[in-house]
This record gives C-alpha cells, structure tokens and sequence, in this order.
C-alpha cells in the first residue's frame, strides 16, 4: 500500500506533524488478541450485564418490553435498508424513502395528525422540538411543561430551551396529574405551549381535554407526548386538541437494548409543517407522471437554513422507523389494538394481584389510587432500589424507581405488565414481591 | 426588467410610491430569478411596525431562504394574501401581482436614499 501512493514509511505520513509534538514510545495497549480470544473476552464481558433473556420484565417508565415479531428483524436486516445511507439522491434511494413515507403516514395515522417527519433521536428530544416548534410559530418565549412527564423529557427540555431564550415553567401535580388550578395561574398571553404527557409518567390518564382547552383560550400550543402503544385503545392526540404530538416509538418493533437506540416521533397539524425540524420525505410524480418519493422541504432545514432553521438536527433514526413500521404493519390494525388492550388487561391483573397483599407485612400499596393504562407506582416500607435488587435476585425487573429519576420519595417506583406478560410471569413476580418485602 | 419609475434598493427589493404617504413593496427580476422556483412566502402581519433595513418577511425557494428587507421605516396596512397560495406570483409577475406588502411611510423622504433604475442596474452590473 506504501508502495502504491509512492510513500516509503508510515512515518512519512506524519511529516506535517513536527517533531516536537509527535507522541514518542509506545501506545498503552495490551497486546493483540486471536479471534477466539476476543470472543472468549468479550463474551466474559457481556456476561456481566443480565438481560431480558435472564430476567422478567416488569417495568416501564418510557422504554418497555412489548412482544416483536420475529419477521421484524428480518426486514430491517436486509441490507439494501441495513446498510443504506441517507436518501439524498432520490433517484437512487426510492425503496428507503418510500419506506420513511410509510413510517410518516403511520405516525399520522396512529397520532391523528397531518403531518410527520422522518423521526428524531427519542422521545425526549422529540418532545424538545415540539415546544420549540410551538416558539416558532407563536412568536412567543415562555412554555409550560407538566410535572408528570418523565423526568428525563424535561431534564432534555430544558438543556434544548435554555440558550434559546425561552423560559420552562413546570405546572406542578396534584395527587399524580397535573394540577388544572395551577395550569390556570401559570397560563398568560405569552405562554407558546404547554408540554403534557399522557398517559404520564406515573401511567396515569391526563385532562387532556381540559388543558387543551386552557392553553389555546391563552393562545398557546398544545403538545402531547404519548406511548404510541396507547393509541390502539386511547384517542389519538389529534381528536383532543395536540396541535403537537411527540414521543418515544421504541415499544414500536425495537427491543429495549440497555436503553438505546431509540426512536423519536413527531407529528403535527398541517399549518405548522414549516417550523418542523428534521428530514421529511415526500411523495410527487417525475416527468413522466410516475409515483417517486423525495425528500422535501429542505429549506426549513439546518443545511439551507442556517441559523434561522429551528433545530440543528440533519438525521433520524432510519432503521428504528423501519422496525417501528414492519412493526404496525406486520400486527395490523387488529393486532395493535390487541396490543394495547391486552397490555391495559394484564397490567390490571398485576394491580389486582398486588392489592392482595395490602395490608400484609412490607406494607405494599399504590401511591395513587387512579385510573391507568400499562403501569402504575407502588411504595412500600423497603427502600425502592433495596426492593428491585432483591427482585432481581429473583429473577424479576421492576422499576424505575423514583430515586433513579430524581424524584421522591425513595420507597416509590414504577411497575409494569405488557401483553408479553404471561399469567405465569405475573403470578410469580407477585410471590417474588411478597417475598422480596418480608426477606 | 426594472422598471423606470420605481426606486430599488441594494438587497433586490423594489418600491412603488403610492397615494397617502404608501409604499408597494415587491422583490425584482433580477431576485426573483436568482431565487428560482419561489415556493412559500412568510408575509409581516397588517399592522406590524418595520424599521428600514431590518428584514420584515422571509421568501423561501426550493434552493434558499432570503431575508426581505423594508426598504423604508412605517406601518405595514396590507399584504398580499394571494401568495399564500400562489407564491409563485413572485417569479411570474414580480412587479405587479407579485408584490409583497404595502408600507405606510413614518418619513416619506427616506425614498430619496433609494436607488434609481439606472443605478439599480448599475448595482446587478446590467448598466
């Protein structure tokens, strides 16, 4: 290869470098490793993590374990969409981008809303970009956001709005929804939008309707974060005001993967497609009237835009979307709302079953006695962390508890139960918490 | 291509003196052929107040987005609703159905800094 450029060293190649600033001696590296070795390493190292295979899962808060068709995974392995890059040159991308138009009509569909784009990096930033979509087009630079959205949307939130001039207030909760009263005092005519997630962080079902009420009476936007998994049996966004809609679609096809990577989706009415960030594809005709796919509407974004763009993202999430989409289209209509119901079924076949040992020792209860959807907060008179370790012990994961989100106190966290939950599985997780809370 | 009667101002932007201190603003030929296809238009409010040479509507091609500049300081009393639909007007019929916004004048004399034809043609080198 020296050979080849007309070099006579590697060190030649370094001759721009001078000398006083060459590392000298030798790099700290232990040496190299055979194959097998390396597989006999890495494997040790793997080992250490216990995963889904090992453990059953019973928890949530914003990444969950729902069931994926085997056939999903073989879509996504080809590698025409495997390997491929980003869809620039339409003329030689047609099957990815007509793939992301799926994955955007989808969205629409799921979210009731007019448009969508090609998907951000995770719900949290998804959620970032709507309330920044709601600046752009109100011209206004104070927002809302609930205090029941998961914690870690509006730590993101706030690093996203911080140097952008645009001031977070948080609309506090009451009893494990957010506060309507307090949502009142807090609104004014220079509010842009109001952030709610529903159902919340705690799995509970929000007044939706009545903050969408709220907010457009004060001339803001209202954006929704929502499970997708949710909307085969909720309404969707659309039908109860979201001018927005944002979340995580990692429950869509894509396993858990120790927390990534995810899959932001982010959808709106028609009239503010301008102020959405990220690639949006579209479909035309060519010349010759044929159906192609583009992607469309560059000017809003960063590469044409500059600084007047509303978001620096140049990218998505191709892959997850397409899992995401072989997904919904693999389960249907039927199978999705399937989906749903039978995780709603069977997270209230775990409350049920926990309520039994209410007043019994470990003094087991839920936090708030409210109506939800797959997962809800329990407390107990063991710490949070010291009950999910015992669980895992046992071969259970529960949580996140409270502590690992920043919030209090420290006996709460989150449970679970999806449709991938046998009845075997939630039986066994119950006598594992009743034994976890007398060990 | 640029009409004699109208003043013009280095950033593209022609203006027509009107009745009661007004002044029709578009974007020129030279502009919009530079833009290419012009495909949405974020037009000023009627009532916005706009200070001479500070953007006050945005012209978006397939290409670029371009600043429009107020070419002088006042009141903005009308825009032209139809290039929400039609924003191709602009690369049709720049000066006349492609204008942008009327401007009620704060100082009407601030028109004399303006351009003529000639050195507005002068200005894209077609003199």
């Amino acid at each position: 290869m020296l050979r080849t450029i007309g070099v006579a060293s590697v060190e030649e190649l370094f001759c721009d470098i001078p000398e006083e600033l060459r590392f000298k001696g030798r790099l700290d590296l232990p040496p190299g490793l055979s194959e097998p070795e390396l597989l006999a390493h890495l494997r040790e190292l793997a080992g250490k993590n216990r995963h889904l295979d090992q453990l059953v899962c019973f928890a949530g808060g914003g990444a969950y374990d729902h069931v994926i068709p085997s056939a999903v995974r073989t879509v996504i392995s080809r590698s025409e969409f495997y390997t491929s890059y980003t869809p620039y040159q339409a003329e030689i991308t047609q099957g990815v981008l007509q793939s992301i138009f799926e994955f955007q009509t989808l969205i629409c569909q799921l979210t009731g809303l007019d448009v969508a784009n090609a998907s951000m990096y995770d719900g949290a930033s998804a959620c970032a970009e709507g309330l920044i979509m709601a600046c752009a087009h109100t011209g206004k630079a104070r927002v809302l956001v609930a205090q029941s959205i998961h914690p870690e949307y509006r730590l993101v939130a706030e690093t996203y709005l911080r140097h952008q001039g645009i001031a977070v207030d948080i609309v506090p909760c009451a009893q494990g929804v957010v506060d309507l009263a307090a949502l009142a005092e807090r609104l004014g005519t220079d509010v842009a939008g109001l952030l709610v997630q529903h159902p919340n962080f705690f799995g509970h079902l929000e007044p939706v309707r009545e903050a969408a009420q709220a907010v457009h009476a004060a001339g803001g936007l209202f954006v929704v974060a929502v499970d997708p998994i949710s909307l085969g049996i909720l309404e969707p966004p659309g039908a109860y005001g979201a001018d927005i809609a944002a979340g995580e679609g990692q429950a869509l096809g894509n396993p858990l993967s120790f927390g990534g990577p995810y899959l932001g989706f982010l959808s709106a009415k028609e009239e503010l497609v301008r102020k959405m960030p990220g690639r949006i594809v579209g479909e035309t005709v060519d010349a010759q009237g044929r159906r192609g796919y583009v992607l469309t509407l560059q000017a809003r974004e960063q590469h044409i835009r500059r600084h007047r763009a509303t978001s620096n993202i140049c990218t998505n999430q191709a892959l997850n979307a397409l899992a995401a989409s072989a997904y919904l289209a693999l389960l249907g209509k039927e199978g999705f709302r399937e989906a749903a119901y039978l995780s709603f079924q069977k997270a209230h076949y775990l409350e049920a079953r926990l309520r039994e040992l209410s007043g019994k020792p470990g003094g087991l209860s839920r936090r708030w006695d409210l109506p939800f959807f797959k997962e809800f907060v329990i407390q107990s008179a063991v710490p949070a962390g010291e009950l999910q370790r015992r669980l895992i012990a046992r071969g259970f994961l529960a949580g996140p508890s409270f502590s690992q989100v920043g919030l209090e106190p420290d006996n709460a966290l989150l449970v679970c139960a999806t449709e991938a939950r046998s009845r075997a599985e939630i039986d066994g997780f119950v006598e594992a918490v009743k034994a976890s809370l007398t060990e | 291509m640029h009409p004699e009667e109208l003043r013009y101002t280095k950033e593209h932007e022609w203006v027509r003196v009107e009745e009661g201190r007004k002044a029709r603003v578009g974007v020129t030929h030279y502009a919009q052929h530079q833009l290419g296809d012009v495909v949405f238009v974020e037009l000023p409010g009627t009532g916005d107040r706009v200070e001479a040479g500070k953007s006050f509507a945005v012209v978006e091609s397939v290409k670029s987005v371009s600043d429009i500049y107020a070419p002088v300081g006042g009141r903005v009393v009308e825009v032209n609703a139809q290039l929400e639909d039609q924003p191709e007007l602009i690369n049709e019929d720049p000066y006349g159905k492609g204008w942008i916004a009327v401007i009620e004048m704060d100082d009407p004399a601030e028109i004399n800094a303006l351009l003529s034809a000639a050195q507005y043609k002068e200005h894209i080198g077609e003199a």
